[in-house]
């Protein structure tokens, strides 16, 4: 079936079988592999991408269903010496190790401050619990989020603190 | 996995139509729960029959009746964060946000939500025998492990739970289900919605051949003051419940003038039991009176070799979730499932 999608602001006609997910046509069709595989069954959040504007899993979404759709990958979020301010974040507060949930996670943190629901550290917590991170890089994750919504080192280390008790 | 077609239809006759006339067919909204089950090879639809840009149910209105009627195709998320929700249906928008995550909120529907599949692990393996996959086959869970599964309404043909957090505050709130199909229109009472497993645990609900679900009532009564959905699981966010509770009281002199009790985690559908809630009637709610009724509710509660626990954190959680239904906003650390 051919389908039309903005990616990353560009105009992209696919022709895809209908059960080609929308994860398998980022990655397979238009190369654009920032955007990850984990468990490829929604549990993960690496294959989190912005569909018109919403935080989305790639994984669990059929390509032909999305035909018209604006999606906007890691590959169309800030670029080597223009990064976006959650990216310069993640580097600040060591918000990774090996990487791979890293596209992910800066895709779910964008859409999430866009949903504005998210005011307090433990919101902030909940409202990620999509993106799992094995390496266990959260605390930093959570971390550089707070420090883009503009919070505190008070906040988060009285936080830090409470939660070893 | 096997391949598909795929089909986009705009209205409800050339939705059913396109059902009747494709054998094998399935409808998808956000495709969360299906997508999931046909990778993992338990589903095997031979077409996929878009519904997410058919001309009803995308928004959430006011009826006449004092009460809302939401979109079957409205997301999760869009309906949690709804003002109207938030304001007059707390304890949905609390359920709805206590289950899956802010992705699959965001691309689950109402009617998908309801008509999720259980997530017994016998079930998702299909190597082994399950009367729902294939009816007749036997239930593993039964002399298997079975933590996470029901304690009440159960048969010897299935002891599965069903998942959905939304479904729980649904029942509490008496919402009633729409549906249209070949034969027209009708609204189902949710309570007779989902089905107990007997000896047909794949049916598992009153949905009939080419229906689909068009919105969802809900009665005038939010019990907006007096509310309270606990979800017990063993990590805090982004799991099923092990158990679930959503309460709604309303009072008047300090006694209970209505009171509803629903149980998720516990049987094939949301649990409750009216005998229960009328008990409450008239008296103080206190934990000794929320303990009563919860022996009630739990009558007939069965443990399995791994379950057994549920039965007593079943009693506990019905009692703190009616003592925190008197104070909404100040429930107890924990216990809030989400922000």
């Amino acid at each position: 079936m051919l389908i039309n999608l903005i990616v990353n602001e560009e105009r992209r006609t696919l022709e895809v079988m209908p059960w080609v997910s929308l994860l398998d046509a980022l990655r397979d069709r238009l190369q654009l592999t920032g955007t990850k595989k984990g468990c490829d069954h929604g549990q993960c959040g690496a294959c989190t991408v912005l569909c018109d504007g919403k935080r989305i899993l790639s994984c669990l979404a059929l390509a032909v269903m999305k035909d018209g759709s604006s999606v906007t990958t890691i590959e169309g979020i800030g670029s080597e010496g223009n990064l976006h301010p959650i990216q310069t974040a993640f580097i600040e507060h060591d918000a990774f190790q090996c990487g791979y949930c890293t596209p992910g996670q800066i895709c779910s943190v964008i859409g999430m401050l866009e949903e504005g629901k998210a005011n307090t550290r433990d919101e902030v917590k909940e409202l990620m619990s999509g993106n799992l991170c094995r390496c266990g890089a959260n605390v930093g994750i959570i971390d550089a989020i707070m420090d883009v919504k503009g919070s505190t080192t008070q906040t988060t280390k009285s936080h830090t603190t409470k939660s070893y008790e | 996995m096997n391949n598909f077609i795929y089909q986009k239809v705009h209205n409800i006759a050339e939705a059913t139509a396109c059902c009747m006339n494709t054998p094998g067919s399935q409808y998808v909204g956000g495709g969360t729960n299906l997508i999931d089950l046909w990778k993992y090879n338990l589903i095997h639809p031979t077409s996929l029959i878009d519904l997410t840009h058919i001309d009803v149910g995308h928004d959430v209105r006011e009826r006449d009746d004092g009460g809302l009627r939401i979109g079957a195709f409205v997301t999760n998320a869009d309906t949690a964060y709804h003002p109207l929700i938030e304001q007059r249906y707390p304890l949905l928008s609390r359920a709805i946000l206590a289950g899956a995550s802010g992705q699959i909120r965001n691309m689950a529907t109402n009617g998908g939500n309801l008509l999720q599949r259980t997530r017994c692990y016998y079930f998702y393996d299909h190597d082994l025998p399950c009367n729902k996959r294939n009816p007749g086959s036997g239930c593993p869970a039964i002399e298997g492990y079975n933590r996470m599964h029901a304690i009440l309404g159960t048969s010897d043909d299935c002891i599965a739970v069903y998942p959905s957090d939304m479904s729980v505050a649904l029942a509490a709130l008496e919402a009633w289900v729409n549906v249209t199909g070949p034969n027209g229109e009708r609204s189902i009472a949710f309570e007779q919605f989902h089905r107990l497993p007997g000896n047909t645990p794949h049916i598992e609900n009153d949905l009939q051949a080419g229906e689909i679900i068009t919105s969802i009532d809900l009665p005038s009564e939010g019990f907006a003051a007096n509310y309270s959905y606990l979800k017990i699981r063993d990590r805090n966010s982004y799991a099923f419940a092990l158990l679930s509770v959503a309460t709604g009281l309303t009072l008047r002199d300090g006694v209970v003038t209505s009171a509803r009790i629903a149980l998720g985690g516990v049987a094939h559908k949301p649990w409750r039991k009216v005998d229960a809630e009328q008990f409450l009637l008239g008296k103080t709610p206190d934990e000794d009176n929320f303990r009563k009724a919860a022996t009630i509710l739990l009558e007939g509660a069965r443990a399995f070799k791994h379950n057994g626990f549920k039965i007593e954190l079943a009693h506990r959680a019905i009692v703190r979730n009616g003592l925190m239904a008197l104070q909404p906003s100040s429930q107890l650390p924990g216990a809030q499932p989400s922000v």
